[in-house]
């Protein structure tokens, strides 16, 4: 918790200027087509990533458990709010709009289903249920052939999603996830972490928390599973194995455990980085490796550790003046 | 009669074919403070485990304002006003002194998960209530100035006080304290003395004390049980204790008869 004088209306103005240039100057970006088909698809794709790192950091991260099937709950929502989307009842834009909700809900169930027997178990326990169900998943999937299309693919899902939509998606769930984790809600989900007996001591309902903080973890991941979908226009259940969960934690690990900001920065490098080394062929993946094995031996921590990006102390550096009333 | 939080009837816990705990009878009433003696091993964490539901008993029952414990969890018996410290401190490390305390004060921050993310009004009121609480509870304890610091970097004492700082956030009925003065010296132990007196005066609570330091329960314990092998040996007034047979064979050595 920082302390500030940066009256909060500042703190707000700011962070919505800064955002709608981002967004602003993304849109003209993918929009003219500067950088080619190519490279719009992999700002896109760092898009879902982020999120899905984000979501996947607030469960490894914050609540100290190393899930291993964050794929399973993207599969869910990719595949629920395509079947939506295809029926195409309702106008676009509200069809858009509905489809993520449910995509996002759908997962959420889900995690909540795995989420209660799973977090009876800790650690690599945990790790190895989590891996199963999102095996179960895939391969249910794989098998409902008359809904899903099974192996054969999931066709004609509309492409919906464009640079803003996932902007606005990546925004929505850094926010929420950020101002749960500064609540006593995200003080609860921290203290367990920390130290699970104590957390209960004080009075912190732990199985609640636990569901809790994997449900909204697999809200979001279904929401990019469905971002996913809608930049591909076509899914099949291999787009969910068990490497899709692997690379996931690994932008997490990387970016450093407990801090979103170093999901974010690591889900760019990561994602993008193989379309990067692209020229060097098949030395791409050596090159690749090595990077992250050179991370990880000089600072095992990821690359932010839990540092976490503060416009306030931003402002502050910039000598934006603190006012000395008021504590 | 009304005034007892806690009764213990035959209360008992075996580990496997060790009986850490048996037949363990005591009361404690509302203002007092008690203390719970005997060398290491003798099953005063044991005893504490067993309050605070961490462990559920063998035999017999704990009876918390009058109403059986048994289908209570950790978390529900400090809800309903038992809170603890312990022996091998269990701070929020990665977290600062203050949100230790905000911690302690989770169930009295009124502020659903929806406030909490639109950051409607009731965010604002209940934080920086709960701010004030936190805050007017680590000055009596002298870490109001400390409160940015992580827990995980403060003195073995330090730590100590903020472990018993963040139970007492909880608002509790009766305070647990395993070994409290552990790691201290001698004019850390003295300050602690006052302090503890100090909190059942101001908060008229019961407190149930576990510690080595004889000076320390002698000096504030109204009643004193002295555990050895998991059976109680003595109980009583603190000058009983002193004088007490069994309690002197049990501390100077001669306890492997009396098993
Ligand atoms: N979880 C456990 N499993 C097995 N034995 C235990 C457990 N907890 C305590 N004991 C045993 O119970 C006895 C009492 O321990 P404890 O209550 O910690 O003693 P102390 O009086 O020093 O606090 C010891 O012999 C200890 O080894
Ligand atoms: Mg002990």
């Amino acid at each position: 918790m920082r302390e500030t004088n940066i009256p909060l209306y500042i703190r707000y103005i700011v962070t919505a200027i800064l955002l709608t240039s981002f967004l602003f100057i993304g849109f003209f970006i993918t929009n003219s087509n500067i950088l080619g088909r190519a490279h719009n698809t992999l700002i896109i794709q760092i898009g879902f990533y982020i999120i899905l790192s984000v979501s996947l950091n607030m469960v490894a991260g914050y609540l100290g458990q190393l899930p291993l099937g964050h794929a399973g709950f993207m599969a869910v929502g990719a595949y629920s709010a395509s079947l939506f989307w295809r029926l195409g009842i309702l106008p676009s834009f509200s069809n858009i709009i509905v489809g993520l909700i449910i995509s996002g809900i759908t997962a959420a169930i889900f995690g909540i289903i795995i989420g209660v027997p799973a977090l009876r178990l800790k650690g690599d326990y945990l790790s190895i249920i989590t891996l199963g169900f999102g095996e179960i998943i895939r391969v249910v999937i794989n098998n409902l052939d008359n809904i899903t299309y099974g192996a054969r693919g999931l066709l004609n899902i509309p492409r919906y999603s464009t640079f803003t939509l996932v902007y606005i998606c990546v925004i929505i769930t850094i926010m929420v996830i950020h101002l749960i984790m500064k609540s006593k809600h995200g003080r609860a989900i921290i203290a367990i972490r920390d130290n699970e007996i104590a957390a209960r001591s004080c009075g912190v309902n732990v199985i609640y928390y636990k569901v809790f903080t994997f449900a909204v973890s697999a809200f979001f991941a279904g929401i990019a599973g469905a971002l996913m979908a809608g930049n591909q226009g076509i899914l099949v259940p291999n787009n969910f194995d068990f490497m899709t969960s692997v690379n996931i934690l690994m932008i997490v690990v990387l970016g450093g455990m407990g801090s979103m900001f170093g999901s974010v920065i690591s889900s760019i490098v990561l994602i993008s980085l193989p379309v990067f080394l692209q020229p060097l062929n098949e030395y791409r993946m050596i090159i690749y490796s090595l990077l992250l094995i050179v991370v990880m031996i000089f600072k095992p921590t990821g690359l932010m550790g839990s540092y976490e990006f503060s416009l306030t102390y931003f402002l502050e550096k910039i000598g934006i003046k603190r006012r000395e009333e008021n504590v | 009669m009304s005034n007892i939080v806690i009764e213990c009837k035959n209360l008992g816990i075996d580990f496997g074919g060790l009986t850490a705990v048996d037949n363990f009878n005591k009361s404690i009433k509302s203002s007092q403070i008690s203390g719970l003696i005997g060398p290491n091993g003798a099953g005063k964490t044991t005893i504490f485990n067993l309050l605070t539901k961490v462990y559920k008993p063998t035999r017999g029952s704990i009876l918390f304002n009058g109403n059986d414990t048994k289908n209570m969890s950790i978390t529900s018996i400090n809800k309903a006003g038992v809170a603890r410290t312990f022996q091998n401190i269990r701070l929020f490390n990665k977290m600062t002194v203050l949100e230790n305390v905000l911690v302690g004060l989770h169930n009295r921050t009124n502020c659903n998960l929806v406030s909490s993310i639109l950051r409607l009004p009731t965010y604002f009121r209940s934080e920086k209530k709960a701010k004030e609480i936190a805050l007017n509870l680590l000055e009596i304890f002298d870490m109001k100035d400390i409160y940015k610091e992580n827990a995980g970097n403060l003195s073995y004492g330090t730590q100590r006080k903020l472990e018993i700082t963040r139970a007492l956030a909880t608002s509790p009925k009766i305070l647990l304290l395993d070994e409290p003065a552990a790691g201290m010296n001698p004019k850390e132990t003295e300050d602690l003395m006052e302090t503890i007196k100090k909190i059942q005066n101001d908060f008229k609570i019961a407190i149930l004390l576990i510690e080595h330091d004889m000076k320390l329960v002698m000096g504030i314990c109204s009643e004193i049980t002295v555990l050895n092998y998991g059976k109680i040996i003595a109980n009583g007034l603190p000058i009983e204790i002193q004088n007490n047979q069994k309690v002197i064979e049990a501390y100077l050595g001669k306890g492997e008869e009396i098993a």
